[in-house]
């Protein structure tokens, strides 16, 4: 991971930085359910810590902008209502107001400097998660290195061998595409147009170091819950890091137009634990469907994808 | 028209000559609205039946409408569909920003009321102004067949969204039709182009006497600065494209990587072009919006010079931002850090701009006739778009709504809410300079307020949709979007409705014949045009005017 140059002046220290660390709240209860749902209005639920401080940062903003949205509303309300015609018959004439002016320019200023700071803060975090933990140990931690390809119109996954990776459970190479469920193939506890085949499987509470690529156009990897979106673009490695903090089946779809069926290759994540994982790692680098057959009947008993209908 | 006609005494060409071989800016102008309202009309429709595929999960509507218009058999019938769905996405937003927005505003509303408010007899360069809007029905007929001709393999159309991303739109659309939209955008960027030298000219050398930079009206400073940004990111464009045309055709590979090429290079090219592109949009309405807020409030512009210089600034600023949209394809963590800071330093001038405007109508003698009403509601709806775009502006925040309907409720709000709303507030406050007749005040009013309604309803939901993670340029959908959709798309329909009254005004303003006068607003229009009849002569200005 790389160290950013200037953010390491002044991201101690710093109260919004407190109060970003203190403030998300990470959904741990592994029974809270995955995938977007009906009339939802903000984002998924957090499955990362990243995510969680992308979804303060969210409120955040909001909040803000809600607030200047409505005093600009009122603004005009007021306005409308107070110089109407009939209540105004004779316009002023004023066309200046230094003060006014200089004010309605500082203050947009200080709102936006309230906002970057925090702002620089979440993006710097994103390329280093590591920095939202505290005991985090360079020496001890072990990343799992997965690589994701996008092609028209699938993904495949394939499971790196160095040491680290070997370290989480991954013995030999494990290589494989995750394809739509067609509608008709659909399973009771599957969701249309969200649910795959092989599912990339991940043990929780480690830090993945995910790798994306794309085969033939861009396309791009997009898994809400986790706060990650890296497009897949030919001719590159794009690098980025999560680690999931909950087990659970987790949704994400392509997020770069990539032609007819841009709309028909999701993403699917299993978050495992990492017993699990390296069962199912062990076994998937000469047997995928017993390894996830086996996965499937340790997490839910026989069932490969847990029931997220709402 | 036929009153100029009738009342101009100098000889001029009659007919079908008179518009085509037109050097005149007002019959060119005037060929621009129209282009500009049948353009629109398409690009509507475009997006109505969009709207209908979406209104449940599912594909119900395009792998039928492919066998239709392809004659397709029943087998390859939904891939054809889904194909067609992204042209449709592809063609509605280049159809709605180079066919019906920048003609709109640029080419009609600049044409007709730059020299005249300025006090030129007519543009610098009348030839050119010919060969610009002529290039553009060209360019649209390219465009349009570009529709039925072959793109990726099988398959009809381009489908790669009007940001044209390589390699789709080179190796993954090896038929002809991608070459066909690169011509067209080509041709109505030049368009473009000599459009903006045309402007830039005349509005540094025929200002009438006494008529300094910091007298000029504020429309003028608008579609001043939105000629330069042309003029300085069109040729980026072209050169983008260009090299897309050679890598599809010549063996070149600027965005190959097989061949030491870049796919990102292109992305970096192309938002070069079309951030700037996105305030070309937006500046004239700008300049609309201002006048149309003094007009009504009998009050001059609060803060004039603040007003011009914030529009420079925003137009300056938005040349170094241009990588916001690129957050997501692996460009380097400081270089984000960068754009995020300088996007977000475009909020202060649109902010002056804003509470200028309310500062404006403060202490006014405000009277809502429609063109005010459209302009309030510009000015609420702008600001709703503003906001969401600072939020996108961060990076960090980025990363959960790049690609995702967020997105496209952000910039509709700026465009459909914003420069759209510019456009008819600018119709009902010019519509009878340039007729001579008066609409119907009720007939615009309700315009008013189910478009307002409906594309609030389009667009609003949207922002849900898109944090809880739709993605964009999406067919059909996972289940749990359906209720968002189903109200958008209603909306979507209301809107189609708000269109229709629209037509029904224009119509019966002409039947009706109801004579405006030379200035229907009163002593709050100030600018030049109001002292010459509705509609102007022929020729105006040739005594010119003098400015104190």
């Amino acid at each position: 991971m790389r160290e950013s140059r200037f953010m390491a002046k002044w991201t101690t220290g710093s109260i919004l930085f407190a109060a970003g660390s203190v403030l998300p709240r990470l959904a741990h209860a592994a029974d809270v359910k995955t995938g977007p749902y009906a009339w939802e209005t903000h984002f998924q639920p957090a499955a990362t810590k990243v995510m969680a401080d992308i979804t303060w940062f969210g409120w955040y903003t909001l909040s803000i902008m809600t607030a200047v949205v409505l005093f600009v509303t009122l603004l005009i309300a007021y306005v409308v209502w107070r110089f109407r015609e009939r209540a105004n018959p004779v316009p002023s004439r004023v066309s200046h107001n230094t003060l006014i002016e200089v004010l309605w320019t500082i203050i947009p200023v200080l709102i936006l400097l309230a906002i970057a700071i925090p702002s620089f803060r979440l993006l710097y975090a994103e390329y280093d998660p590591t920095k939202l933990y505290a005991d985090y140990n360079p020496q001890t931690t072990k990343f799992l290195t997965v690589k994701a390809t996008g092609s028209q119109w699938y993904w495949s996954y394939s499971y790196a061998t160095d040491q680290d990776s070997k370290d989480n459970g991954v013995v030999d190479a494990v290589n494989f595409d995750s394809l739509l469920v067609p509608d008709s193939e659909l399973k009771t506890d599957q969701l249309r147009n969200l649910s795959v085949d092989n599912a990339m499987v991940v043990p929780v509470g480690t830090f993945v170091r995910l790798q994306v690529t794309g085969a033939d156009v861009i396309h791009s990897f997009a898994m809400p819950p986790f706060g990650v979106k890296v497009d897949a673009v030919p001719g590159r490695l794009n690098e980025t890091y999560f680690r999931a903090e909950r087990e659970g089946v987790f949704y994400g779809q392509c997020s770069e137009l990539c032609g007819k069926d841009h709309a028909f290759m999701p993403i699917v994540v299993q978050v495992v634990s990492q017993d699990q994982f390296r069962h199912w790692a062990g076994q998937a680098a000469t047997d995928l469907p017993g390894a996830n057959k086996t996965l499937a009947e340790a997490v839910h008993g026989g069932s490969n994808e847990k029931v997220a209908v709402r | 028209m036929a009153n100029a006609l009738a009342h101009d005494s100098h000889a001029h060409p009659t007919g079908w000559k008179r518009y085509v071989y037109s050097t005149n800016h007002k019959d060119i102008g005037v060929m621009y609205l129209v282009f500009a309202i049948i353009a629109g009309i398409i690009g509507a429709a475009l997006s109505v039946v969009m709207r209908m595929e979406l209104q449940e999960p599912g594909i119900q509507i395009f792998h039928g409408l492919a066998q239709m218009v392809y004659g397709v058999d029943a087998g390859a019938a939904l891939d054809a569909g889904k194909q067609m769905y992204n042209t449709f996405t592809t063609a509605h937003g280049l159809v709605m920003i180079f066919f019906v927005v920048m003609p709109a505003l640029i080419g009609g509303y600049a044409n007709y009321f730059i020299p005249i408010m300025i006090g030129a007899p007519d543009m610098a360069f009348p030839r050119l102004n010919n060969i610009s809007f002529w290039l553009l029905p060209v360019a649209f007929l390219l465009l349009i067949m570009s529709l039925f001709v072959e793109g990726p393999s099988g398959l009809y159309g381009t489908g790669g969204g009007w940001t044209m991303y390589p390699p789709f739109s080179t190796t993954g659309n090896p038929g002809p039709a991608m070459d066909f939209a690169i011509l067209a955008i080509h041709i109505a960027g030049a368009s473009s182009i000599l459009g903006a030298i045309n402007f830039i000219t005349t509005i540094f050398n025929m200002r009438a006497p006494g008529m300094t930079m910091h007298k000029m009206p504020l429309f003028a400073w608008s579609v001043l600065v939105t000629a330069f940004l042309l003029l300085l990111s069109l040729p980026v464009l072209a050169g983008a494209i260009t090299m897309l045309l050679t890598d599809r055709n010549f063996g070149t590979t600027f965005f190959d990587p097989a061949g030491g090429g870049d796919p990102i290079l292109f992305q970096h090219l192309f938002w070069f072009f079309g951030h700037p592109e996105v305030y070309i949009l937006i500046l004239p309405g700008f300049g609309i919006i201002s006048h149309i807020i003094s007009t009504f409030s009998r009050k001059p512009v609060f803060g004039y010079l603040g007003m011009a210089y914030a529009m420079v600034a925003i137009g300056v600023v938005g040349f170094v931002v241009w990588a916001h949209h690129m957050y997501t394809t692996g460009i380097d963590v400081d270089t984000q850090a960068y754009f995020v800071f300088a996007t977000m330093v475009i909020a202060v001038p649109t902010g002056v701009k804003v509470f200028s405007w309310i500062a404006t109508m403060w202490g006014g003698s405000i009277s809502f006739r429609t063109p005010m009403l459209w302009a309030i509601g510009f000015i609420f709806l702008f600001t709703v778009g503003g906001v969401t775009g600072v939020q996108l502006a961060n990076a960090g925040l980025d990363r959960s709504m790049q690609d995702t309907y967020f997105v496209v409720a952000h910039f509709h709000y700026v465009l459909s809410l914003g420069a759209i709303f510019a456009i008819f507030a600018g119709w009902y406050y010019w519509f009878p300079k340039i007729s001579g007749y008066m609409y119907n005040e009720l007939v615009g009013k309700v315009h008013f307020w189910v478009m307002f309604v409906g594309v609030n309803l389009v667009f609003f939901p949207q922002h849900f949709l898109g944090v809880a993670g739709m993605p964009r340029r999406y067919i059909d959908y996972p289940d749990a979007f359906a209720g968002w959709n189903f109200v958008s798309s209603i909306g979507s329909y209301i809107s189609a409705v708000s269109v229709l009254i629209f037509l029904y005004g224009v119509i019966e303003a002409f039947q009706k014949k109801r004579v405006a006068g030379d200035n229907p607003w009163g002593e709050g229009a100030t600018t030049l045009e109001w002292q010459l009849p509705s509609p102007p002569p022929f020729h105006q200005w040739e005594e010119l005017p003098r400015i104190r």
